[in-house]
């Protein structure tokens, strides 16, 4: 294709920071399949769950939570019949390991086709971890009926489409950005929700460290192939007076990373089965990966903070090695 | 030789064919505007997460069936306010077929990656 350019081969270079902490996780690889996201003063930092190694310098205050993405269920075609199985492989990894996170964020397609069964199945398996959880949708939720079977199972009364919370000084902030798609386009926020946006970080002081979560990427990773939020300048534009803002998506079935001034953008790999890295295929479906390789491919992200830290430490730990 | 064999399939099928047609205008001789032509009909495929062709056109009445080739679901959505069609989310092996009576310009996009786009040409 004749737009295949260096961007694509090439699509996000990392900055120093951001090469460096994919070489780290590269090494940690071995020790499992999840990632401990730990904030420590505002900046996330990460250890392997399971793992002894590098453990973070944690104090009293410090916490963890733990960010599953894309478990599909519903999904059942080569590489993996059944990603019920796989996810509860992800969540048995946060269940049995030895630091208990604060709680589970789920990053979007849940169900595969947006079936109240698809539904059940994943929220009785994630909930075997007896933690708390945050769902926001993928477009996989929303198949039907504006997203009707997915937000009158998950959504608050208070909070119906997007919603914050605080924890530990850290203030979480759930992102929809699958619904009301343009032909054309990308992910999408909406006005209304770009409102809300603007309010909900009015009331907080610049040295609040902010997690936003969404489906889709708030950055953009590859276009192309859609992955990529049309309005999510405006929305980092309201997060740029923070110190510490770490963004986490899923949708890429991959781990991507990209560092933009204060702003830390983190994707995901998926509980079900991996998609190709950008351009490196004809199209971003499924990676029809042998058995064998599936759970290298498939993991859990923990996530550490660690007040007085501006950077939350991030690992990300597949299913097997 | 084979060439024979399979020149003579294709003889048989296109006598049936023809024999089907003529039974078929024989039976609407009595609509002779719906006995003019068979009401045609064209086949967009879904395939990596695009439409191909992404521009098709077509005469009026004609029927256009989309079918997913793709392991994720996709949908097509005519990309116009007010829709004029809108198919239900199409799983791998899924089809969805709609017919166009009047010309004009109709794009389309799937709702769910909506960066895939296409145009049908209704002449």
């Amino acid at each position: 294709m004749p737009d295949l350019d260096k961007k694509i081969l090439s699509p996000e270079p990392l900055t120093e920071h951001g090469a460096r902490r994919r070489t780290a996780l590269t090494c940690m690889a071995w020790a499992g399949a999840g990632m401990l996201w730990t904030l420590n003063g505002g900046v996330p930092g990460s250890k392997l769950m399971g793992g002894t190694a590098q453990a973070a310098q944690t104090d009293r205050h410090a916490f963890s939570f733990v960010q599953i993405s894309d478990s599909h269920i519903g999904f059942s075609k080569d590489p993996n019949l059944d990603p019920a199985s796989t996810l509860q492989e992800a969540v048995d990894k946060i269940r049995t390991s030895p630091e208990k996170p604060g709680f589970i964020i789920h990053t979007g397609d849940i169900s595969h086709l947006s079936k109240p069964g698809e539904f059940d199945t994943a929220t009785q398996i994630v909930q075997s971890a007896g933690l708390d959880v945050h769902y926001v949708p993928g477009e996989h939720d929303v198949l039907v009926d504006d997203g009707g079977s997915y937000f009158e199972r998950f959504a608050k009364p208070s909070d119906p489409k997007w919603y914050s919370f605080d924890q530990g000084g850290v203030h979480f902030i759930g992102l929809t950005n699958v619904l009301d798609l343009r032909g054309g386009g990308l992910g999408f926020l909406g006005d209304e929700q770009l409102a809300w946006l603007k309010q909900d970080l009015h009331a907080r002081t610049s040295s609040t460290p902010i997690v936003v979560f969404a489906h889709i990427p708030l950055w953009s990773l590859y276009p192309q192939w859609g992955w990529g939020t049309d309005d999510s300048a405006q929305a980092l534009s309201l997060m740029k007076r923070f110190g510490s803002v770490t963004v986490l998506n899923g949708h890429v079935h991959q781990v991507a990373q990209k560092v933009e001034g204060e702003i830390n953008f983190y994707s995901a790999l998926s509980t079900a089965f991996p998609q190709p890295a950008p351009g490196t295929a004809a199209g971003p479906g499924p990676m029809k990966v042998p058995a064998d390789t599936l759970r290298k491919m498939l993991g859990v992200r923990s996530v550490n903070y660690v007040p007085g830290e501006a950077d939350l430490a991030i690992v990300d730990t597949r299913l097997s090695v | 030789m084979t060439m024979p064999d399979l020149q003579g399939v294709w003889v048989a099928k296109i006598a049936a064919r023809t024999m089907a047609a003529l039974c078929l205008a024989t039976a609407l001789a009595a609509a002779p505007a719906f006995a003019a032509e068979a009401k045609p009909a064209a086949t967009v495929v879904i395939d990596n997460f695009s439409f191909s062709p992404a521009q098709l056109s077509v005469a009026a009445g004609s029927t256009v069936t989309w079918e997913n080739h793709d392991d994720m679901p996709h949908t097509i959505v005519n990309d116009a306010t007010p829709r004029e069609f809108k198919s239900a989310p199409l799983d791998s092996g899924e089809h969805f077929s709609q017919t166009f009576a009047k010309p004009g310009t109709y794009k389309y996009f799937c709702s769910i990656h909506p960066h895939m786009t296409g145009t049908i040409v209704v002449k």
